[in-house]
Formats: structure tokens, sequence, C-alpha cells
């Protein structure tokens, strides 16, 4: 694999490498422990007294709930609580902030136990806590639940209907410009516009225009680690969640906001998280094993079983997006037009908005105009999902460009090399992009080995895809205790799922001029650190990172004011470099000081925050190399290599496990993952066997090239890498499947019989 | 999941009347690689589990002249592993091979597999290939069915209540002959057959005609189905591309696929061909050595 040492090493640079702990590759300190199985994860977390719990879940996928009658359940040997939504406060019409954008608190609360409908099959009706999960089980199954059967929504073009089953009744279209509400219940739940120029214009000034229009299927996010919550309601009224999350203050305030108590009243201490990609926020078991805890007296764990999490928490919209682009004879874009339709779920919150933003950031285009929607239908409430909305939307607008430059007779990288989104390109939505670096990862895949081999074999194709994500900033806060040894812990808010703990303990070393692994970084709850928002939206290690930093100045502060005490010098003759405290006649080491002043005063310890809005948009090109079965349609990769631009890459391994990472999960997008329902609006594949992840056995090595374009907004440059990735995979499949047997797949996933169908229809 | 009675016999004679005597839902266990499965997810709730991998007739495996003898609960890695077997019964060598992974194949059976009697089972279409005969104990003796007899529907099978499969029955295989099993899987590993060939055909002297051939078809029906037409139009031709695509053809012209998460109607029927055209290609090449 090509890495960036590797590159900087074949470009032969003797510059001197610009830091001395940001890019190199140390050994990560939670390491041992995962590879040892010894790391604790959710359900390996055991609280004295522990009972178990079960959930009662929706048989049908669109149903008013007539009556429960529990009494059965409560009658059986073993069993110690049940909870219904009745349990829950009522939380009225109360919109509320939780970390993770506004919610309305009234369909969090029915998504963790079913108020009056139920809006999915899998949705949650009731809980029992007993002895033993076998009880558990067996008394949710005595549990009588009266339905009133409804028809299934299941399609987004359908839900939109106006003679469409409506799924909620205080659902109306929000106009997203103007804030203003419809009258009438919908299931529209959001329309959005954005325009930029003259687009009757663009499209008369164009030479060719390509309009088509695309599905994609609900998709998972395919953690291995189901979700899994411990809970104990203690009799003073405080509140303990153990869980596996990727935000411990966002569950703090979900559940304060859920079960009406006092944030302070809850703590909230992350487990180890098996995967998250956005589908670890919201909380799913939590609220209901704090209400059985409460009536039991005793600390209550449920874990979800793999049906449970395919049905009942959050995948990333299906959809469907008409995309038409126009270009002039040069091969210059004149306009473009996206009409999209996002799937929300049961209820309202799609990341349309992301996806109509994201559906043209790779080009610069003078003319466009993006339409989106935010569609309910009885599908499980989308969440998010690694740069959700954007891979559908790249799907689309990637598939129309590659259309395009056939048509132009243009190579697609030279195409997009001439219309890509750079420094001061002004998207259809109206923001300006600071220094990016999308040309420089077409350059990159320009001069690759990968894209200077051409292919000769039969069936074997080429694509090509890009893709945009923003990253996110928001608040992170880090606290450092200088040990009498000179090492330092570090406690930080952010639960770690890339390497993370690394990455910003890194990060705090370079800025103090010590090693890495002088650094003991620790995940802590939330009683013990700041307020830190969700590992989400790429901002680990760009926001925590910076908080970490600001800590390592703090800390050099405090030294050098105590070392000018200890020396009894003006504080201005002393400074601290590269690990030493520097007076006017000493350089002492930061071991040695640690230890001195450890026995000549207080305590040292120090703190950092962040709060920037500057995380440097990211983006990512793919070249994938095909062989099609034109038999059978399935499609076979040859060879894959990822460039992206990262910004600064602190530990380079893990920016490429996290591009190899989001690839993979793009190519399952791709090729094979989707919600497979039938007539009845059941999910005929919740389990691993049906629902087709790819396996070590259907991948190449994803070959990896980090490109860096420093962000202006970070003190080391850091731009998100987690999210990019996932965005261009089935874009570049697309291309590379047409390329190998010519056929388009207008539709997600491109599997052997959707990819069989188009070849016989050719064919005939 | 309820308590169950958990039994493992050391005769056949003690399964078959643990079996026969339970009042309640009692199933006999080889692997477990199904049955557990059943159990932990409901759709089988049983009474007694009776466990059959210590009785010493299902863990037959002989191979000489007579044919080849394969107890019900050998699990697939002794067969693979078997040098005999690949190089006679090649099919069902392939079968457990594909089973599973090497974890599932550590336990599970060619019996398991048979009696489970899913539609996509990856031994059944081989073990047709293969002209297998299916010997079975019961309260009333023993009694033998032909394996293309012994499905009758998905998850159904000719076995009555205390009858146990205590093995299967190849005769020996003639010269010039070869077999071969494959399915199609959308990913390369950890899938059930969205369609399944097994073939088994014999050559003359020359190699240049077919003498005889049997097509099993896994997937694309309720049950797993000897193809008879397609295999009969085998016998006495040349051996070439025609002949091979007319087999193909009438293979694809019996079939009666569903449409679910695993496959279309459409892409079943026409891969049903393109894999019979395959499999019998490579029967004939391991036939011809
Ligand atoms: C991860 C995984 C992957 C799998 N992959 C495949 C695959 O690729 N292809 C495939 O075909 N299958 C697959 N299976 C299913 C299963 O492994 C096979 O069907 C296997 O051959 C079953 O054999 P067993 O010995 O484990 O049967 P068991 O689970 O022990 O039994 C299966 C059924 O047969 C009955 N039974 C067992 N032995 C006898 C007997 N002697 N007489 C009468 N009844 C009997 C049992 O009561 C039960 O109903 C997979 C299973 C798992 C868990």
């Amino acid at each position: 694999m090509a890495t960036i040492d590797e590159v900087k090493a074949a470009e032969g640079s003797d510059e001197a490498p610009k830091y001395k702990v940001i890019g190199t590759r140390p050994i990560r300190h939670d390491g041992a422990d995962k590879v040892t199985g010894r790391a604790l994860y959710g359900a390996d977390i055991k609280i004295k007294g522990m009972i178990f719990g079960a959930i009662l879940r929706s048989p049908h996928a669109h149903a008013n709930i007539k009556s429960i009658d529990t009494s059965k359940a409560e009658a059986l040997p073993g069993v110690r609580a049940v909870a219904t939504s009745a349990d829950l406060p009522e939380p009225g019409d109360k919109i509320a902030e939780l970390g993770e954008g506004a919610v309305v608190l009234n369909h969090l609360s029915s998504n963790n136990l079913a108020r009056t409908k139920v809006l999915y099959k899998g949705h949650a009706v009731a809980a029992v806590a007993a002895d033993n999960l076998h009880i558990a089980q067996e008394a949710a199954s005595l549990i009588e639940v009266e339905y009133e059967v409804l028809p299934p929504v299941m399609d987004v073009l359908k839900a939109m209907s106006s003679d469409a089953p409506v799924l909620n009744p205080d659902v109306r279209t929000e106009e997203a410009s103007t804030g203003e509400k419809g009258d009438k219940p919908t299931n529209v739940a959001k329309h959005i516009v954005f325009e930029k120029g003259d687009i009757e214009k663009g499209f008369a000034d164009a030479k060719y225009v390509v309009e088509r229009e695309f599905r994609t299927s609900t998709v998972h996010q395919g953690y291995i680690e189901p979700h899994v919550a411990t809970v104990l309601w203690n009799n003073d009224g405080q509140i303990t969640v153990w869980t596996p999350t990727q935000g411990t203050f966002s569950v703090r305030s979900q559940m304060a906001e859920l079960l009406h108590v006092p944030l302070a009243r809850v703590k909230v201490v992350p487990a180890e998280i098996g995967g998250g990609f956005g589908g670890k926020i919201s909380v799913y078991l939590a609220p209901a094993a704090a209400v059985l805890s409460r009536k039991a007296g005793v600390p209550v764990q449920i874990v979800m079983d793999r049906a449970d999490v395919l049905q009942a928490t959050g995948p990333t919209p299906g959809s469907f997006i008409r995309i038409k682009m126009g270009v002039d004879a040069d091969g210059r874009l004149t306009a473009a037009e996206a009409w999209m339709a996002y799937e929300a779920g049961g209820y309202p919150g799609s990341p349309i908005g992301a996806g109509a933003m994201c559906v043209f950031s790779c080009y610069d285009i003078p003319n466009g105009r993006v339409e989106g929607y935010d569609v309910c239908v009885n599908k499980p409430r989308t969440n998010a999902y690694r740069a959700p909305g954007a891979t559908n939307a790249a799907f689309a607008t990637e598939t129309v460009v590659d259309e395009l430059c056939e048509k132009l007779g243009m190579e697609p990288v030279e195409f997009r090399l001439l219309n890509a989104s750079k420094e001061g390109t002004r998207r259809i939505d109206g923001v300006t992009y600071p220094r990016v670096g999308l040309v420089e990862t077409l350059e990159a895949i320009k001069n690759s080995d990968h894209y200077k081999t051409p292919l000769t074999g039969k069936n074997q194709g080429r694509g090509i895809g890009s893709g945009f994500w923003f990253n996110a900033g928001l608040k992170s806060a880090v606290t450092v205790t200088v040990n009498t040894d000179g090492s330092v812990s570090l406690l930080e808010g952010s639960t770690d799922i890339g390497g993370s703990r690394t990455g910003i303990a890194m990060q705090f070393a370079e800025a103090m001029g010590l090693a890495a692994e002088d650094i003991k970084p620790a995940v802590v709850d939330t009683d013990s650190v700041g307020y830190t928002d969700v590992t989400g939206g790429s901002r680990v290690t760009y926001a925590t990172g910076w908080a970490a930093y600001e800590a390592a100045q703090d800390l050099k502060r405090q030294i050098v004011a105590r070392a000018a005490e200890l020396w009894d010098v003006d504080p201005a003759q002393v400074s601290y470099e590269d690990g030493h405290v520097i007076g006017p006649d000493k350089s002492v080491c930061f071991k040695e000081i640690a230890m001195e002043l450890s026995t000549t005063g207080e305590p040292l310890i120090a703190r950092g925050v962040s709060n920037h809005n500057e995380p440097g948009g990211a983006f990512g090109t793919h070249l994938v190399d095909v062989e099609v079965d034109p038999d059978t349609g399935k499609v076979d990769i040859l060879r894959y290599t990822a460039a992206q631009d990262c910004g600064t890459a602190i530990h380079p391994a893990y920016v490429e496990g996290q591009i190899q990472g989001g690839a993979v999960q793009g190519i399952g997008w791709g090729l094979n993952e989707e919600y497979w329902y039938d007539e009845t609006g059941s999910m005929r594949n919740a389990n691993f066997l049906d629902y087709r992840i790819p396996t070590c056995y259907d991948l190449p090595m994803i070959d990896a090239i980090i490109v860096e374009v420093p962000n202006p907004g970070h003190p080391y440059g850091v731009r998100g890498v987690g999210e990019v990735p996932i965005v261009p995979p089935p874009a570049a499949l697309e291309a590379a499947i047409y390329d190998a047997v010519g056929v388009r797949l207008y539709e997600l996933p491109m599997s052997p019989p959707r990819v069989l169908h188009e070849l016989l229809k050719k064919e005939s | 999941m309820r308590d169950f009675e958990y039994e493992a016999p050391t005769s056949l004679a003690d399964a078959v009347g643990l079996l026969a005597k339970s009042k309640g839902t009692a199933r006999p266990l080889a692997g477990g690689t199904d049955l557990i499965d059943h159990v932990r997810t409901g759709r089988l709730v049983a009474d007694l589990i009776v466990d059959l991998k210590k009785i010493p007739e299902l863990m037959v495996l002989e191979l000489n002249n007579a044919g080849l003898r394969l107890g019900a609960a050998v699990p697939c890695y002794k067969i693979y592993e078997h040098p005999g077997i690949l190089e006679q019964y090649s099919a069902i060598s392939d079968s457990s091979n594909i089973i599973g992974g090497m974890q599932v194949q550590n336990r599970a059976s060619v019996g398991g597999n048979l009696a489970n009697a899913g539609a996509a089972a990856d031994s059944t279409p081989a073990l047709i290939a293969l002209n297998a005969r299916v010997i079975i104990a019961g309260p009333s003796g023993t009694r033998e069915v032909a394996v293309d007899q012994f499905c009758t529907g998905p998850g159904q099978n000719v076995l009555e209540p205390g009858e146990i499969i205590v093995e299967l029955q190849f005769p020996p295989r003639p010269a010039h002959s070869g077999s071969h099993y494959r399915r199609f899987i959308p990913r390369n590993e950890m899938d059930i057959a969205v369609v399944g060939v097994g073939a088994s055909v014999v050559l003359d002297a020359s190699g240049e005609n077919f003498v005889s051939a049997r097509i099993g078809l896994g997937a694309v029906a309720a049950k797993p189905f000897y193809a008879q037409e397609a295999s009969e139009l085998l016998a006495g031709q040349p051996v070439n591309d025609e002949t091979i695509q007319k087999a193909a053809a009438a293979a694809r012209a019996v079939v009666h696929p569903i449409t679910d998460m695993r496959g279309t109607q459409e892409f079943r029927t026409h891969v049903t061909g393109v894999l019979t055209e395959r499999v019998i290609k490579k029967a004939v090449e391991r036939a011809r050595g």
C-alpha cells in the first residue's frame, strides 16, 4: 500500500519532518486489551445484583395500539418489572437539543416505547425485566397487545402522495428556508430548496444534458457489537448508565429529557464500543432499562440481538433521486438540478439536508437548483451513518457525470479536474469553500500505479468517483494531570471508535515535546470530564485533538510560571521548548521538572477546551477495477485505490484504516446490502446471512493514498477523515460495471439479479 | 428459549427408543448447526434433544468395491479430507467444502443437511447426482428410500416420528465417471445457495460420449430435485457444447423458483442453465481424469 511515509520517501523529500510525533505510527494505548479480548464492551459489563431485560416488539409495520395487557407477564415467576410507554413521562410537544440536533421529544420517546401507534416492524412496545433472559423473553411473549393493523407505507414516492396513510398525525411539512409549516397532517416532514444562478439559461447553454432517476435501498451501519444498556436507578434517585455509545453526554441529555429528571442525576459511563458509524447516538434501550430498574430496585441490562439491531435501530435511508446536469462543448458544467426524496423512517429526521448540500458538492456549477424532501415511511427511524445522506446523492450525481463524460468523449478524471470544487467555489446551497483538496485527490489518482496500469481482461472495467463531507467541529474538553514520574494522564470524553485516544494523545505529546507513550489517555464518564459532543461528524481528532493542544498550552504556561518561581527568575526569562523548560542558565527536561514541581508545590493539572467550526471539508476520489460475470451478473472487485485529503495525518495507519473501512462499507452498500421487505412491510433479511455486508473474501486490499492539504482552521492542519470514504464507492462501482459490460445500473444495490436483469434486457 | 432434556445414547436402539417414547417434541441432533439455531430463535421448541454422535452406526465412513457408506452424523471435514471420496465422489466433497465455514464444517453433517430438508441444502443435489440411498431406522425397523424421494417440501421429509437417518449408501462409481457440485452465491463466502447444481456423468472409454448422467437441482423449487429430462437427454450423446446447452435448457425448463431476498425468479431460472452447463463441463473434466 502506498503510505504517506513511502510517498514522502519516494519523492526523495529531504526537508526535515515538520513534526516529531504527528505522522508516526505508535502502538495504540488500548491495543493490548483489544487484541487479547480483555477490553470491556457493553455486554461485558456486569453490575452486582443485575437482572435482564427483554423487549416486546411490534410484529406489524403500521398499526394503532388499542390496548396492552401485561398481567400475564407480571404473574410469571421470576419477573421483576414490566414497563410500557405509560411508565415514561408524557413528552408533550417539546423540542429538545440533544447533542445530535433538535429532536421532537414525543418522537424519541415513542421510538423507545411506542405510545399510540407502531410505525415499523420491530418497534418496541413493552419491556420486561426478570431473573434471567429466558424468563424475560417468555414474559414478553405473554404480554397481550391488541393492534388495529393499518396499511404499511413503504415507498417514498407513494408516501408523498396526498392519499397515502399518514404515519404521524402531528407532522406538518416544514419549509426549511422560512421555518413555516403546512396545515395538514402529512408524511412529508420537510421541504428544502437551494438555488443558484439562472438554471434555465444554464441548461440552454448546455451542449449535452443528461437526466436520470435513481433509487437506493435502506442500509445499516452493520457494526458488529449489538446495542446494549445497563442501567441502575438507585434509591437516592441517581441514575447510572453503562453503555457503548458515540456520545455519553448526548445519552445523558436524552435520558434526562425522556425521564424528566435533572441532568446532574444521570451519569453515563462509556463501555468500549464495537463500532457505531453514527448508529450509536440515539438511545434505544437505556430509557426502558431505567424504568425497569426503578421498579425492580436493581440494575437491569438489555442486549439486542441482530434482528433487533437491523429492524429497530437507525439505518440510513433509502431514497429516490432525480438528477439533471448540462455541459458545454468544452466539458464545463453549465447547470445542474436535483430532486431528492429521502425516507426518514417512522419519525421525521432523514439526512436530506446534508444530502441536498452534498449532491453537487464536488463541482463548480454556475447555475443550479436542489429540492429535497424528508418523508416518513414504515421503516425504522433512520439515523446517522458515515457522511449521512451523501452516498445516496453521490451515486446519482457521479453516475450522471460518467454519462456526460461518455458523451463528451472525455476522461472522467480530466472532466473532474476541469470542473472540481476548489477554494472559493460557491456551492448551490450558498457555502463558499475554504482551501480544500479535491483537485489534489484527483491528481493523486491520476499519478497512481493503479491508474497507469491499463485493464486488459474480458468483462473487466474501471470506474472513478469522488465524494465530499463537511466534517464537524463542536465542543470538546480535555483534562491532564502530570504524574510525579513525568508521565501525563489525559482524560477525555470522546468515546474512541477509530483509535482516537492515541490520535489525541499524540497531538498533546507533539505540543509538549513528549512521546506518545508518555501520555496515558482515558475515555471517562460524564462526571469526570468537561462537556464533550458526540464522536461523530469526523470531529474527534480535529476538535478533541485541539482541546488536547490547548491543554498543552495551559500546562506549558503553568510549568513556565512555576519554574520561574522555583528558580527565582523573571517568568519572561523562562520558556518551554521541545520538551524542556529553559531558564537563563539552564535547561531541564519535562520529566525532571515534573518531579521537581511535584515536591515543591501544588499538583500540576491543566485543561483545554475547543469549540471551533472550521473543520475544513474533505474530499476523496476512488478508483476501482471490476470483473463482471456476464452470465450471472456477479461483480468481483479486482483492484481498489482511494485517495483522500485528510489535512494532516496524525496517525497514518488510523487514517488508512478509516479510508479502507469507509470504502468497504460503500462497496457493501453498492453491491449487495439492502433491507428486503415483503408486501406486509416485514424485513425478510434481518440477519447477517441475508443482509450481505462484504466478507474479507469479497474484497481486495484497499490501497489508501493519503493526500495532505493542511486545514488552515486547525493548529496541526487536521481535517476529519472518517466519513468521506463511504461516499464514492457505489458510484465508482457503477461506472466500472458499465465499463465492463455496458449496462447502467440506476438502483442500489447492484446485486447479481439486478445486473443480470440489465444484461438480459440488453441482449434481447 | 425453554428448558429441554438432553440425551446422548450410545446405541441405535436406545436412540430410536428415546425418540419414539417421548411425549413432547423430540428431535435428533447431529452437528447441531441447524438445530441449535432453530431452538435459539424459537423456530423449534423442543422437549427432548437426542444427540446421535455417540452412536457408532452414524459415524461410519467406509469406501470399498461395494461403494460408499457415509454415516449420517459424520462431520463435513471428515468427508472432504477423505482422498477416496474426493477422487470418486467429488460432488459430495465439493458440498462438504462449501457448507458454512471451518467451524461449521467441524460439526455439520450431511445427514443433518438432508434431514433439515431445506430447498437450498448444499449436499442434497450432490446426493441426488450420486444416486444415494437413505437408510432409515425407526421403531418398526429399518427401511431404505432413494434420496430424491426423501424431501417432501420445505423443511419436510419422509421420516415418521421416532425415525432417524442412519447412513447414506452410494453405488460404486463406474470407470470414466466424474461429478461436481457448485452453487451461486452473491458473496464469495457465508451465503445460502441461490441456485445449486450437482451433476454426475459417466463417459465411454473414448471420453467423447456420455453414457449416462444425473443432475440434481437445489434452491429453484420447494425442495431439491432430480432433473430427469435434462439428465436423460445426455445419455448416448457426444460431449460437446451443443449437447450440454440442451441439457442446461432442459434443466431451466423444469424449475419453479420464487423471488425472495436471495434472488429473483428470472435470476434463478437463468442461472440454473448457466450453472448446469458449468457443472457438467467440470464433471466431464473430472471423468476424463
Ligand atoms: C454459519 C452457518 C453456515 C451455514 N452454511 C450452510 C451452507 O453453506 N450450506 C448449507 O447447506 N447449509 C449451511 N448451514 C446449515 C447447516 O450447517 C447444514 O444444514 C448442516 O449440514 C446441518 O447438519 P447438522 O449435523 O449440524 O444438523 P443438525 O443441526 O444437528 O440437524 C439438522 C436437522 O436434521 C435433524 N437431524 C439431524 N440428524 C438426523 C438424523 N440422523 N436423522 C434424522 N434427523 C436428523 C435434526 O433434528 C434437525 O432437524 C449453515 C449453518 C450455519 C450455522
